[in-house]
């Protein structure tokens, strides 16, 4: 493995230019006109569908906008203020929380013991290897109408159960059940993905190291431990982010599921925000539901990227 | 280029950027999106949003707005009928008003009517039907144009003016060794404790259900039960819509009764169960006219009036109404072909599919076209006459801030040990600013 990032290459070696003729200069405004031509969709992509929706959000959240009344009336700071106060808010960033960590910690454990597994060189891996991630490409909304017949109170999971003579729980109607029920749906569905990234990360594990590790007496337990896990942990980082990203704006599932109940059991944010903006047409209160959202997503995103610097062993 | 040079350019960008943001703001959110009274220059294209994507509505739709066209071409030259179909109907139409892309006509509920009629999203319609040649505003019933009326000016047309009625799978009940509605029917027995008695049998040891409300009653409460109460005497609210009424007697009773149909007896299915009467798994299913499409001859089936609860018979219908939405561009015509689209000629060919709220067309004539499956007996007793006499589900001004408390409420009460002495209080706390505007 290189001692030094290439892009630390290529940054000293700009910094330090040889004289330039006049072809080499065009020759490099060329590379730069192209350049940006690739990157100019993308850019724009995010100016137009990404800042400028958010520079509404952020102008709407200091209004009382009620669209069926067609007032649009500036009120300042009040729907923070008035957020601060709401208990709704907050029961649903915590349910929110706990949605994300259930999420997290078994996707990731799934995720990571599929790629381990998959990594072996046994027959049939591949097959095994594209029925773990085709749910990843199945739509959403799909995969969720086939559970939400599976895990009906009468469905397929308690009629399979009810021939052993076990009686399922009413999974979504039961609050205890109904988020834990929501979080392994998404599971299965979201497993693939993350499964295929540390199969990638886990195959450009060196093998000379492991090897080393084990002619040094560690056990295979240890040498996961201490060779695998470290050179592995960039991948990590980058599927704890991810995962945490996706999980504190989950909306298809609850929606579908159990539309927030049973009581708020499964009122997530990002549902309430659409309930408060599209079902009570409170517009500017829901903007700024959005706009803490935003706000608690990049911290949560920057404690871990800043967190890496403790335990990413390899870091790009 | 050094770093304060890009620090600067940095900031250019985003201060450009976020003026472009709040400029392309300051000119959406609050814009009315039209409707001032101008005229236009020459013919217009209309718009109308509606629930329904059936391919037999949008036929009548576009032949009754061809023929309008073909009468009025310096009017409008186009009118288009837009499906936004599933349950965010409301949101959708909501969210196209909110974005300065308001419709010229759309299709509301009963719940969602006496909310955009004091909202002022719909344009008064009283004027041009009075003006309009031929239109027999007097036709219309009057307890069907009541939620569409404020302060004697009517603000939509309730083209569809459904009864809710019992279907009945008659080889359930004979299979359950239950009697025949019509029977109880006819010697006064047909009560909703006796339904509720057949239903019980029917689910009792069965993979079938003997009671399906005519929505989810466990997350649509007032489309499930809104017709039932009625029938327990009982209201959600006052009728001004200013007191909260669910912690009445009657409606404590009501919910005591529908909790012990589902935890007690078995006639009803638990919250989450998924059943379906079209395919022969419930005995017994409320429901309107237009449920009668869906049915074959797979079973022996019935529809016939609601049962009687101890406030008596209430015959109760739900309606699908369209008005003009005030904010469109063009409000002044699109009230025009909406007096046109539901006059005397047009609501015939309307009630093909929806049963009319003119007096003059409730007939098993003109209703059979819309329901052939059902018999004459079962148009005249279950549609006809109950429609004739049938009050509309309650609604509300806020509706759309009182729905989700109370479900969220109710939620304590659909468990084993759920209380409605206790949950009716709850909700009325819940909602009781709202309801106070």
């Amino acid at each position: 493995m290189s001692a030094e990032p290439m892009g630390a290459t290529d940054r000293k070696v700009g910094r330090t230019p040889g004289p330039r003729t006049g072809s080499s200069k065009r020759l490099a405004r060329i590379d730069a006109a192209v350049g940006l031509s690739f990157a100019a969709p993308a850019v724009i992509g995010v100016l137009v569908l990404g800042l400028v929706p958010f520079g509404y959000v952020i102008w709407y959240s200091l209004h009382d906008w009620s669209p069926l009344i067609g007032e649009f009336n500036w009120i300042g700071l009040d729907n923070f203020s008035r957020l601060i106060a709401d208990d709704t808010v907050w029961s649903s960033f915590l349910t929110t929380f706990k949605y994300a960590a259930l999420l997290m910690v078994l996707n990731i454990t799934l995720a990571m013991g599929l790629a381990v597994l998959l990594n072996q060189k046994l027959r049939g891996t591949t097959t095994f290897r594209a029925f773990f991630f085709s749910p990843v490409i199945v739509s959403a909304v799909a995969w969720v109408l086939v559970w939400n017949y599976l895990v009906a109170a009468n469905g397929g999971i308690n009629g399979a159960l009810a021939t052993i003579g076990i009686q399922g729980p009413n999974w979504l109607r039961d609050p205890t059940w109904a988020l834990v029920t929501v979080v392994v749906i998404q599971v299965f569905k979201g497993v693939g993905m993350n499964m295929i990234l540390f199969l990638a990360a886990l195959q450009n594990v060196p093998a000379e190291l492991k090897e080393a590790a084990r002619i040094d007496g560690a056990t295979p337990g240890r040498v996961f431990r201490s060779v695998t896990l470290p050179l592995i942990s960039p991948t990590i980082l980058l599927v704890v982010m991810i995962t945490t990203i996706g999980a504190m704006d989950v909306f298809v599932p609850i929606q579908i599921l159990t539309q927030g109940g049973p009581g708020r059991s499964t009122t997530v944010i990002s549902y309430l925000l659409y309930r408060t903006a599209f079902e009570q047409q409170d517009f500017g209160y829901a903007s700024a539901i959005g706009v803490v959202l935003f706000v608690v997503v990049l911290v949560l995103a920057a404690l871990q990227w800043s967190s890496r610097k403790r335990w990413v062993h390899d870091e790009v | 280029m050094n770093g304060s040079t890009n620090r600067r350019r940095f900031l250019t960008a985003a201060a450009t950027l976020s003026a472009g943001a709040l400029l392309l703001a300051s000119c959406s959110g609050g814009d009315d999106g039209g409707g001032d009274g101008d005229t236009p220059d020459g013919p217009v294209e209309l718009r109308m949003v509606m629930w329904s994507a059936n391919e037999g509505h949008h036929e009548i739709f576009n032949q009754i707005a061809d023929a309008y066209i073909a009468e009025n071409p310096e009017l409008v030259s186009a009118v288009s009928f837009e499906p936004l179909t599933g349950s965010g109907y409301v949101n959708a139409l909501t969210t196209q008003i909110a974005g300065g892309d308001a419709p010229d006509l759309a299709w509301v509920s009963e719940a969602n009517a006496a909310q955009f009629v004091q909202s002022g999203v719909l344009y008064n319609l009283q004027p041009t039907f009075t003006e309009t040649e031929g239109y027999d505003i007097d036709d219309l019933l009057d307890g069907a144009i009541d939620v569409w009326s404020a302060d004697g000016e009517i603000y939509g047309y309730p083209f569809s003016n459904s009864p809710f009625g019992m279907y009945v799978n008659n080889d359930l009940l004979a299979a359950a060794g239950q009697p025949n509605p019509r029977d109880l029917m006819a010697s006064g027995e047909w009560t909703w404790d006796k339904a509720m008695e057949i239903a019980a049998a029917v689910a009792d040891g069965t993979s079938t259900t003997g009671f399906q409300a005519s929505d989810d009653p466990y997350t649509n409460w007032n489309a499930a039960l809104g017709a039932m109460w009625m029938s327990w005497g009982a209201a959600p609210w006052s009728e001004d819509g200013t007191e909260c009424t669910f912690d009445s007697p009657e409606m404590v009773e009501f919910f005591d009764w529908f909790h012990g149909q589902i935890y007690d007896t078995g006639a009803v299915a638990e919250p989450g169960a998924e059943f379906d009467f079209a395919s022969g798994q419930v005995g017994l299913r409320l429901s309107q006219l237009s449920s009668s499409t869906a049915l074959g001859d797979d079973f022996a089936w019935d529809f016939v009036p609601m049962p009687e609860g101890p406030a008596g018979t209430v015959p109760v219908v739900g309606q699908g109404g369209v008005g003009v939405v005030a904010r469109g561009d063009n409000p002044q015509i699109a009230a025009d072909f909406l007096a046109y689209f539901t006059n005397p000629e047009n609501s015939q060919l309307l009630a093909q599919f929806f049963p009319p709220p003119r007096e003059s067309l409730l007939t098993v004539e003109t209703l059979s076209a819309a329901a052939p499956a059902l018999t004459e007996e079962q148009i005249q007793g279950t549609v006809i006459d109950q429609a004739l006499v049938g009050v509309t589900k309650a609604g509300h001004v806020n509706m759309s801030e009182i729905a989700d408390p109370v479900r969220v409420e109710l939620d304590a009460l659909w468990v084993p040990e759920g209380d409605a002495a206790t949950v009716m209080p709850a909700i009325c706390e819940a909602i009781s600013d709202s309801l106070a505007g």
